[in-house]
């Protein structure tokens, strides 16, 4: 109970705190078992089908599509690379995949989070590639699925568009990371604490970590996408203004 | 064209004070939490999983990983070098074609 009340007032916190936009610590190489890494793999793996499908209907139906996919990409890579110090005594970092959902979907974005995951990977012996499936759902799929949400719902309610992009990258940065806990206490409910005891640690690591940073994203991508949609050209800009 | 020119400052002013917020999120926890040692949250989860399940081994190690950390930061920055030449890139096409178009 008094977890949930914690969660609710970090949530009011980020909802007083309006300034005005990410992505981070994945669950590392061999840290899930392997049942637990197959099921996400599974789960992962559609989206990925339907974001790959996504992604070309957005570019045929676009001209400029491929621009704004560079910079929803290269906005990806800065800020899941910006490891930032938090509150608690650790670093994380945003995930930037707010921006490309809120442009392009919620599925498209899944294509772009799964490069950046693999590049880490790969490259940086950070994520994993047998815990690919696990951090695909939560920076790839669950992330973006609430920056969407939220920037749909807002939106139709005449929030002004600052707020509504600073609270989709913003909560749906911190998501990211209650599911990434979540899959590590359903992973690992060892403890003494049983499941609820595992998640309340794995929620202090991750999500509670992440709340300056999501403020950070929900910033950056206000910004960002304040400066598109002014440079964005009547003409041409379908994808822009049909999401808009 | 003034209404303009007006409207660009005022927006200059407020991304002004809002990459201050920005640097005072980043600075707050080195000044407050002095002792700290600003490792990766990652790290923190494996020691609470190996803490939590002291029989459990992990089953894969990374296929490479980078030998210092030096290198490590090498290919971090190139990740955010590859990012932010894509957005400026993008970012000034853009604008030359809205130019362009009003023109």
């Amino acid at each position: 109970m008094s977890r949930k009340i914690i969660l609710a007032a970090f949530v009011g916190l980020m909802l007083v705190v309006t300034p005005g936009a990410s992505h981070g610590m994945h669950i590392m190489e061999g840290f899930l078992p392997l049942g637990h890494s197959l099921f996400w793999g599974a789960v992962s793996l559609p989206f990925l089908v339907a974001g790959i499908l996504s992604l070309k209907r957005s570019l045929k139906e676009d001209r400029n599509a491929k621009l704004y996919l560079g910079l929803a990409g290269g906005f990806v890579f800065v800020m899941s690379a910006l490891k930032i110090p938090s509150v608690t005594g650790s670093c994380s970092h945003p995930t930037g995949v707010g921006l490309s959902a809120i442009i392009f979907g919620p599925f498209a974005t899944t294509v772009v989070g799964t490069i950046v995951l693999l590049f880490q990977a790969i490259l940086l012996a950070h994520g994993g590639i047998t815990t690919l499936g696990a951090n695909m759902f939560s920076m790839a799929i669950a992330g973006p699925l609430v920056s969407y949400g939220i920037f749909k719902l807002l939106g139709k309610a005449g929030v002004r568009k600052t707020y509504v992009i600073f609270l989709a990258a913003s909560l749906g940065n911190l998501f990211t990371y209650v599911v990434t806990a979540f899959q590590l206490a359903w992973a690992f409910p060892g403890g003494p604490g049983g499941f609820g005891g595992a998640l309340a640690k794995f929620m202090s690591i991750f999500a509670v970590t992440q709340i300056p940073l999501a403020i950070i994203e929900g910033i950056l991508t206000a910004m960002v996408y304040s400066m598109v949609m002014e440079y964005v050209s009547s003409e041409g800009a379908t994808i822009l203004t049909n999401k808009a | 064209m003034r209404r303009g020119v007006v409207k660009l400052k005022f927006l200059a002013n407020k991304n002004t004070l809002v990459i201050l917020l920005i640097v005072l999120i980043v600075l707050t926890p080195l000044l407050v939490n002095r002792g700290a040692e600003f490792g990766g949250a990652d790290g923190e989860a494996e020691e609470a999983v190996l803490e939590m399940n002291p029989g459990y081994e992990p089953w894969a190690e990374p296929l490479w990983e980078p030998p210092s950390g030096e290198i490590e930061s090498l290919l971090f920055s190139v990740q955010v070098a590859i990012g932010a030449g894509a957005i400026g890139y993008v970012m000034g096409v853009m604008k030359e074609r809205k130019k362009i178009a009003s023109n």
